[in-house]
């Protein structure tokens, strides 16, 4: 089946965004309709001549006020594989130190004829800002620690791929749930999707409140493991520990890391996902990482995937009236 | 001398248990009396027929900006604002640049606030020198230029030593020590209320636990050194219930309320607008609730806006980057009124007595009643008139309220200030 085909199929007439800001605002045949497009777009990834049309002629920028190098990167990769033109701007230290202002700096990327504008910002709220003060399409691509949409529905998407399903699944987040925009859009989405959520860390880094948004809290990975159909790992930050939120490294790997010991509790076809950069022997164990439960670097790949569908259906549609 | 006659209006003094439809009397610049006084000729009659004519509205917790900040606010543009609002008196808080700190810098908003010519400006003095926290600032000066109270607001007294010396000190003067309770440390990093709204929105949060331990220590300082406690801007129902137990063991503590404190709770971050953005935090239905309970049985004591402008270029930014702070002088009547009257919570003679008679008391200042003799200073109240907030027109010189677009009922028709009418929205052609 052709690719370019399937994306205008019906099932793509459930989109009728302009922006994508979090998974909390979307329905669930909304991120449906972006699992099914990135579906139909895995092929085009394993094919020898990896690019569509669909968005030739469009600029896409990357304005990143964080670091970053995957999402950015694969942002700028899916663009491409979809002929779009690519703009990077990252703009620690240049426009920002002489005193210009976050949505001035935007508005002059947009005024050199962007179409879609991803960003990332330390702030929450950042990108919806932005939305209201630019006419361009806006993809949140991490802001604060409120949601990083694409990141959680690549997750999704590689646990539907493993899985077949979603309804039914229990999925557990384990780590800092505090601050982290991965945990809230992994929530969001997988709760729409009918899975049982679970998340696990150290209550400082476990807000209490958040078991009103329908998860369950757990303080010990041992108890939760057997239950368990998919583990996502989240990335630990250093700096979390120098403000007292957990006394050291070594006993955060002690308690939540994942090692081939913790591993033989789990079911046999556990799934194992890590959204960033690991650090190794912290959270998980080289040996885990690189094991037969890791779908680390499939989730790289199907990232791609998402982040096409995503551009496909923010900004497919103006090519197809044209 | 002029006599003004303000004729047939609700007539509501809380100094002197006053709640009739009468005739208010004014010669020159004092209140001559109320009731009918056929032998007196009127120069000018104001007929405040359906309308509450009360004294002027004092709010004691307003922020002018100047010296320093004067994109922000100035001392003409903020008494013009209070004036559009109804507010005759505001004490105006010392965190400018530089700080109130000093007998000049006190002088200073006497003479800025003459010039203007608008409402009455008091100001407050800071209890440290520069606001830094580290030593008393000459209190004895600042009493002399005209200092009516002491507060480091815009940030607390972090140290318990230096607060507990500020209590002890200002009793020789007879003056309120107002403070900003706020644990810095358990406040860090913090943007909003700290619960599930913020959880929700990756936020950082501010417990209420970090105004509630600062409002316990301050209790038990004001009942070691009998000094006047004002605990500012009260957001948590922990806090007012703190205040209500130190009263009943008589420990000299007032407690004060900001409408938007009782209006809005922290759901409204979800627009992650910054015009929601202040400190204290929009607290939860739950504070909402206590704060109201607190009116009603008196536990807080004043009603005050926390006016504090910022130019639209600071409030338009990330929500983590704007500066805490919102307007209030020109919506203070209505949103009492959406928030207090309607539902009941508070007669009229309550909510005035929270803006008139109470504020003056704290204060020690000779405002807040229409006592004969007094200074004539007025308000004539519609209560029943339905408009739409629109911070453009607005005469504070910032627009950052979070009640623009708001249909509301009530506002001030006319101030009259020292005998003359300053304010006048209605009674022009009569």
């Amino acid at each position: 089946m052709n690719a370019e085909v399937a994306v205008r199929e019906p099932k793509a007439a459930v989109w009728t965004r302009r922006h994508l800001l979090d998974l909390e605002d979307l329905s669930r045949a909304e991120i449906e309709t972006i699992l099914d497009t990135a579906d139909s777009l895995v092929e085009v990834s394993q094919r020898r001549r990896k690019k569509l049309s669909t968005l030739k002629g469009q600029v896409m920028a990357n304005l990143f006020f964080e670091p970053s190098t995957r999402t950015r990167t694969s942002f700028g990769l899916a663009a491409k594989r979809l002929s779009a033109d690519t703009i990077d701007f990252s703009p620690s230290g240049s426009s920002l130190s002489k005193g210009e202002t976050f949505i001035d700096t935007a508005k002059n990327i947009e005024a050199m004829g962007v179409d879609i504008m991803v960003v990332r910002h330390t702030a929450p709220g950042a990108p919806l800002l932005l939305a209201q003060n630019l006419d361009c399409s806006v993809i949140n691509a991490g802001d604060g620690a409120h949601e990083h949409p694409t990141q959680g529905l690549l997750d999704i998407f590689t646990i539907r791929r493993a899985k077949s399903r979603l309804e039914g699944l229990t999925v557990a987040l384990v780590g800092d749930i505090s601050h982290s925009r991965v945990a809230r859009s992994n929530i969001h989405g997988l709760l729409k999707l009918g899975a049982h959520v679970i998340v696990c860390g150290p209550p400082t880094l476990i807000p209490m409140s958040i078991s009103r948004l329908g998860v369950e809290i757990s303080h010990r990975l041992e108890d939760i493991l057997p239950r368990c159909d998919v583990i996502n790992m989240l990335r630990i930050q250093f700096e979390r520990q120098r403000h007292g939120l957990f006394p050291s490294i070594h006993e955060y790997a002690r308690l939540f890391g994942m090692n081939s010991e913790r591993l033989k509790l789990g079911k046999p076809d556990l799934l194992l996902l890590a959204p960033g950069p690991i650090n190794r022997g912290v959270e998980i164990t080289p040996d885990v990482a690189d094991g037969p439960h890791s779908a680390i670097l499939q989730q790289v790949t199907n990232g791609l995937a998402v982040r096409m569908a995503v551009l496909t259906l923010l900004c497919g549609q103006q090519v197809a009236e044209e | 001398m002029k006599t003004l006659r303000i004729t047939n209006g609700r007539v509501i003094d809380p100094s002197q248990a006053i709640d009739q439809v009468t005739d208010l009397w004014i010669r020159g610049e004092n209140i001559l009396g109320t009731g009918p006084h056929p032998q007196l000729q009127a120069d000018r009659t104001l007929d405040a027929t359906g309308k509450i004519v009360c004294p002027g509205l004092i709010d004691m917790h307003v922020h002018l900006r100047e010296p320093g900040r004067e994109e922000d606010e100035t001392i003409a543009t903020g008494t013009a604002a209070a004036l559009a609002g109804g507010v005759t008196s505001v004490a105006c808080m010392p965190n400018t640049e530089p700080a109130l700190d000093s007998q000049a810098s006190a002088e200073f908003v006497y003479l800025q606030a003459a010039r203007a010519g608008n409402a009455n400006v008091f100001p407050v003095g800071a209890i440290t020198k520069g606001r830094k926290g580290e030593e008393l600032a000459e209190m004895g000066g600042l009493v002399e230029g005209g200092a009516v109270a002491f507060t480091d607001d815009g940030t607390p007294v972090v140290s318990a030593e230096i607060m507990r010396r500020a209590l002890e000190y200002c009793r020789m003067f007879d003056k309120a020590v107002l403070n900003h309770c706020e644990d810095l440390e358990l406040t860090r990093g913090g943007v909003m209320n700290e619960g599930f709204e913020s959880t929700r929105l990756g936020l950082g949060g501010m417990p209420a636990a970090a105004e509630e331990v600062m409002v316990h220590r301050d209790i038990a300082l004001a009942e070691l050194t009998g000094g006047r406690l004002h605990i500012l801007h009260v957001s948590t129902a922990g806090s007012v219930d703190l205040i209500r137990r130190a009263r009943r063991r008589g420990v000299p503590v007032t407690g004060e309320a900001c409408p938007h404190h009782f209006t809005l709770t922290d759901k409204c971050l979800r627009k992650f607008d910054s015009n929601y953005k202040m400190s204290p935090p929009l607290r939860t239905d739950a504070d909402v609730q206590g704060i109201i309970e607190g009116l009603k049985d008196g536990t807080l004591d004043v009603i005050a806006t926390d006016h504090a402008p910022h130019a639209p270029e600071k409030k338009m930014r990330e929500l983590t980057e704007a500066p805490n702070g919102i307007i209030g002088l020109e919506t203070l009547l209505p949103i009492c009124v959406l928030s207090l009257i309607e539902p009941g919570h508070l007669t009229w003679p309550q909510l005035i007595e929270k803006l008139t008679l109470h504020p003056a008391r704290i204060l020690g200042i000779d405002r807040g009643t229409l006592r004969s003799g007094a200074i004539a200073d007025v308000t004539i109240i519609n209560p029943g008139v339905e408009w739409t907030i629109d911070p453009n027109q607005f005469r504070s010189k910032s627009r950052n309220s979070p009640f623009a677009g708001w249909k509301v009922r009530g506002r001030a028709d006319a101030v009259v200030l020292s005998g003359q009418v300053k304010l006048d929205r209605t009674f022009t052609a009569s």
